[in-house]
């Protein structure tokens, strides 16, 4: 079934843990965007949400780090983290061993992943969640792209894993939804945290609009970590869904950066 | 290597309750239960900033503030009380002594 919707959110966790300290109406306006998210991912009626995030020494750590990894279980617990610091309750989710298989399984023709049959949500999944399928009744498929422990992969595998994820979900006869998660510049959990590159912001989410794939992948780490922060490299989980999107053209529908919450805040999709 | 087992213990601890629940009962113990002896796994310095809990010396020393974080929390640590502590530690020990934070050019860029 060709893919039902593409498109990103932010997953900072001070979204979240932090709400009450943030400025009410930045905070709601926020909020609403992500409402919004969920109702065209609800009217889209989808099969399997598959969510490729950055996640955070949750999962994977440096004795066995994967460049990909797909989540291949019937469940998925969350948040790792302390419940009472995320403010999101711990929480089940649906997954879907079998779809994942055949996902991984078309996957693994063009991009070499990893697997795995046991996957807590941390932050990057679970903040998303807990707006878009807030009933945790939509079955998931969690993606991860390294993005915390260098060496990382290159901007064009993440575009190829991107392009592979969209031609499993085309593939398979369920609804397949596609979310990307994270972003764009922060400097997280350091002190630095809070410092958002708004220029530098705007710049990628107008690349990633026009969805063209030099411009997206004309980027090197070095400058991303000077100018975005390390956060920077999260840019991965959004080119993975620009590649899904198949030259779609794409719209922000929220940006606006909370510094309490470390990042410009963003909601968009692409038009299929 | 030591960064990356302070690292690992404490990606270790914050995924594991009974991590957690060993190191709350015996700080130095649960570590030593992970490190041994072994100071090529964890010096002394190391175990003492787990220990304390230094958050500032255990950001100098390279821990990567995702993983940080949550030790902070663990330790009832405010937000703005675990920025400042990592300032308070590039203060009193320096730039952060290696890692992501510490990025030079062989981390990053391709090799040749």
């Amino acid at each position: 079934m060709p893919l039902v919707f593409a498109g990103v959110c932010s997953h900072a966790p001070g979204i979240t843990g932090r709400a009450d300290l943030a400025d009410p109406e930045l905070r709601d306006g926020l909020y609403a965007a992500f409402d919004q998210m969920r109702e065209h991912l609800e009217a889209v009626k989808p099969d399997a949400v598959v969510i490729i995030a950055a996640e955070h020494f949750a999962n994977f750590f440096m004795n066995n780090m994967p460049s990909f990894a797909v989540g291949m279980a019937e469940h998925y617990e969350g948040p790792i983290e302390d419940p009472e610091w995320l403010k999101i309750p711990k929480f089940v989710a649906p997954g879907n061993r079998d779809l994942s298989s055949r996902i991984i399984t078309e996957v693994m023709q063009t991009v070499d992943v990893a697997y795995a049959e046991e996957w807590l949500f941390d932050h990057g999944i679970a903040v998303p969640l807990s707006f878009l399928t807030p009933g945790f009744d939509v079955p998931i498929i969690p993606a991860n792209i390294n993005c915390q422990g260098p060496p990382l992969a290159p901007l064009s595998r993440a575009w190829a894993f991107g392009e592979a994820i969209r031609r499993a979900a085309d593939g398979v006869p369920e609804r397949i939804a596609v979310v990307g998660t994270g972003g764009i510049s922060h400097w997280p959990a350091t002190p630095d945290s809070g410092k958002i590159n708004e220029e530098w912001d705007r710049d990628f989410l107008d690349r990633w609009c026009r969805n063209n794939r030099d411009e997206l992948l004309d980027y090197d780490d070095l400058s991303v970590y000077a100018d975005a922060g390390q956060g920077g490299f999260e840019i991965r989980t959004f080119l993975a869904i620009s590649a899904a999107a198949a030259g779609a053209k794409g719209t922000v529908h929220y940006y606006q950066p909370i510094p309490i919450f470390a990042v410009g805040c963003t909601t968009a999709t692409y038009q299929l | 290597m030591s960064l990356y087992y302070v690292q690992k213990y404490l990606y270790e601890l914050n995924r594991s309750p009974m991590v957690q629940e060993s190191y709350r009962a015996d700080p130095p113990a649960s570590i030593d239960s992970f490190a041994g002896n072994d100071d090529r796994r964890l010096t002394a310095e190391e175990r003492s900033a787990l220990v304390a809990p230094d958050i500032g010396k255990l950001y100098h020393l390279g821990v990567n503030g995702q993983i940080l974080m949550h030790f902070a929390a663990f330790h009832g640590i405010e937000w703005a009380d675990y920025l400042e502590r990592m300032r308070d530690g590039i203060r009193s020990h320096g730039p952060v002594r290696e890692g992501v934070y510490a990025l030079t050019t062989d981390l990053l860029e391709p090799s040749p």
